[in-house]
């Protein structure tokens, strides 16, 4: 995130996703461990993260497409839970989580007599994304108006500067904790608060409402 | 703002309408055509009827041209979209040659608008050899199939398929709708309209007049399912459930509503299968409506305490999202785009025989609260995830990303 540093404005940006699918599908887990073996990566960051963007349900019951898969097209339950657990924050980047996700389905298929299938209209379709980012010509030059803006920013904006800058900053951070960490340690409880932040198992709206706590909270008790 | 965008506004709220207006500036002035064979009836033209307006409003030269040919034509493309779906259909030579005749001459009318636009979308197969017609064209061409064609007639598909691959890409409702082809394929799920006469809110006197109009007491529990009399959707299945669910609750009514598909002679098979399973039970109204019945739709799904859409088969089920839009849970076939929408034991429940469904009936109606909360859940499901805005939303991120020659990230600023 070389454009929020220091000595520039915060530039607040949003983005929107559209989905485009590969042509790849799995009717059974081992064809779904054989397509996660060469599939783009950005198919493996759409099934952990692009359910954020699109259309599903608030509260689902799994958190990431694979594990619903497993309980949904091929009734494993206990490899949908096992899948489950997979928080996508916990990997450096998506090839260490493409690792995980074919360990665990390597492990389950060596416990299982049979190979668990789907239905025919069950399949599971490996998706990827485009993502396209825009500014919305709105800086920032004090950390205190994140407070005023953030209740109102578009989920597409809490995406991009709190998960999607995952992918694209050095150290892994969201955007506001990069630009902060500009600012030397002045807000290093701040930042302490949003990185403690765990975006997986919420939705962008409750997303949002979190991190707004957390502005408000700390310029609250900070009156600087 | 203008008049449009800004009725809009009210239902989705202003982030969704300034994120479209911020995307939008990326295509401001760019001429996009839209090609299909109808601009009434249909879920198509419905959709184009509002869409095309929305760019407009958001500074997009968005057109609509329509293709239109002699009965053979019509006879062609209707077998096209069977053999799409599965069925085994025969093509004789002179309804193809007339497919390929009215596209040319379509073709010789448009092709200064079609070769000029900066985009171009051509929906279904009918307009679709048109691209190939345009030999000078200077824009990108998409083709949005609204079919499910994940199983087609192969010998029917090869022919399209041809007219097809030289698209720069192609969309699809879902992923699981999409035959592999030589270009991005993008999915976008379908829509509706919360401004159309299908969906707006009507006066509570107007539903009251329906209920009278077809001799149903609106004082007792009322189910319904709005599709046409088709196997697929299984209406007697549901005279089962009902059948099931009414030895507990005497006083229950169903509804089933449904177009009189005069050009589908198994339609009228099912339709006379269900006047029979009907039969006796004055507390089972089937009613045939013309298909312009929308405001009449609209009021039979207000006033429905809960909504059946028990199909076999379905492609996405825009039936289903309408009833979930007025707030109401439904009971839906585990099957197709249902899957989508109705989230189990959230927005209603999924159910896979006449059984399932009277068990999930009965609980709602012993649980009245549960009614309530869980259209409360499915409107909101359908404000977020399948409204009219959100196809724009991804019609225009799709444009934007084809501009950059499909890069993964497009940035702005």
């Amino acid at each position: 995130m070389s454009h929020n540093n220091t000595n520039k404005p915060f530039s607040i940006k949003d983005c929107a996703l559209v989905a485009i699918a590969t042509g790849n599908k799995a009717q059974n887990l081992r064809e779904l461990h054989t397509s996660i073996q060469t599939i783009d990566p950005g198919s493996i960051y759409y099934h952990f993260w692009g359910g954020l963007l699109r259309p599903r349900f608030d509260d689902p019951e799994y958190n990431n497409d694979f594990a619903a898969w497993a309980r949904h097209g091929l009734h494993d339950f206990v490899l949908a839970e096992r899948l489950s657990v997979i928080d996508p924050t916990d990997f450096k980047d998506t090839e260490s989580l493409r690792q995980e996700l074919l360990e665990i389905i390597e492990d389950r298929l060596d416990e299982l007599h049979l190979i668990p299938w789907s239905k025919i209209d069950q399949q599971f379709y490996f998706i990827r994304s485009q993502i396209v980012v825009f500014d919305i010509s709105h800086e920032l030059k004090d950390p205190r108006e994140l407070s005023i803006i953030l209740p109102n920013l578009s989920v597409g904006s809490v995406f991009y500067h709190f998960i999607d800058a995952r992918r694209r900053t050095p150290n892994n951070l969201n955007d506001f904790c990069a630009w902060l960490s500009g600012f030397g340690d002045k807000y290093k409880i701040l930042c302490k608060e949003l990185c403690a932040v765990d975006p997986y198992f919420i939705t962008l709206t409750e997303l949002r409402q979190q991190l707004a706590l957390i502005f408000s909270r700390y310029f609250k008790g900070n009156k600087r | 703002m203008t008049e449009l965008l800004k009725s809009y506004e009210k239902i989705t709220g202003k982030d969704v309408i300034d994120q479209l207006r911020q995307l939008s500036n990326h295509l401001k002035g760019m001429k996009v055509v839209h090609v299909n064979s109808t601009r009434i009836g249909g879920g198509v033209a419905e959709i184009l009827t509002k869409l095309i307006p929305l760019q407009r409003e958001l500074g997009i030269d968005s057109s609509w041209e329509v293709i239109t040919g002699k009965q053979d034509f019509y006879q062609c493309t209707k077998r096209f979209h069977n053999a799409l779906q599965g069925a085994r259909v025969d093509m004789p030579e002179s309804l193809l040659k007339e497919y390929e005749e009215t596209n040319s001459k379509t073709a010789e009318k448009l092709r200064p608008v079609l070769e000029d636009a900066d985009m171009v979308f051509i929906h279904d197969p009918q307009p679709a050899p048109l691209m190939n017609l345009c030999k000078d064209r200077k824009g990108k061409w998409i083709w949005r199939c609204h079919i499910d064609i994940s199983h087609p007639y192969r010998q029917v598909w090869r022919y399209l398929k041809s007219f097809i691959e030289g698209y720069d890409a192609s969309i699809f409702s879902t992923a699981g709708f999409a035959r592999k082809l030589p270009h991005p394929q993008y999915i976008i799920p379908p829509s509706i309209d919360p401004l159309s006469e299908k969906n707006m809110e009507i006066p509570e006197d107007e539903i009251k007049k329906v209920y009278e109009r077809f001799g149903i007491d609106p004082k007792r529990p009322t189910l319904l399912q709005v599709s046409r009399y088709d196997r697929f959707k299984d209406p007697v299945g549901v005279i089962s459930a009902y059948k099931l669910a009414k030895t507990k609750t005497p006083s229950l009514q169903l509804v089933l509503a449904g177009g009189g598909a005069s050009d589908d002679p198994e339609g009228e098979i099912t339709y006379n299968e269900v006047v029979e399973a009907a039969a006796n039970d004055r507390d089972i109204h089937v009613l045939l409506l013309p298909p312009d019945a929308h405001r009449t739709i609209n009021a039979l799904q207000r006033a429905a305490d809960i909504v059946l859409q028990k199909s076999t088969k379905e492609g996405f089920g825009l039936v289903v999202t309408e009833a979930m839009w007025k707030g109401k849970p439904v009971i839906g076939g585990n099957t197709g785009g249902i899957r989508l929408q109705v989230i189990n034991h959230h927005t209603g429940f999924l159910v896979s025989t006449p059984e399932g469904a009277a068990l999930r009936i009965r609980y709602l109606l012993h649980h009245p609260e549960k009614i309530i909360d869980m259209g409360k859940k499915a409107r909101e499901f359908v404000r977020d995830n399948f409204l009219i805005t959100r196809t724009l939303r991804e019609h225009l991120t799709l444009m934007v990303a084809l501009i950059h020659e499909n890069e993964d990230r497009i940035e702005f600023g």
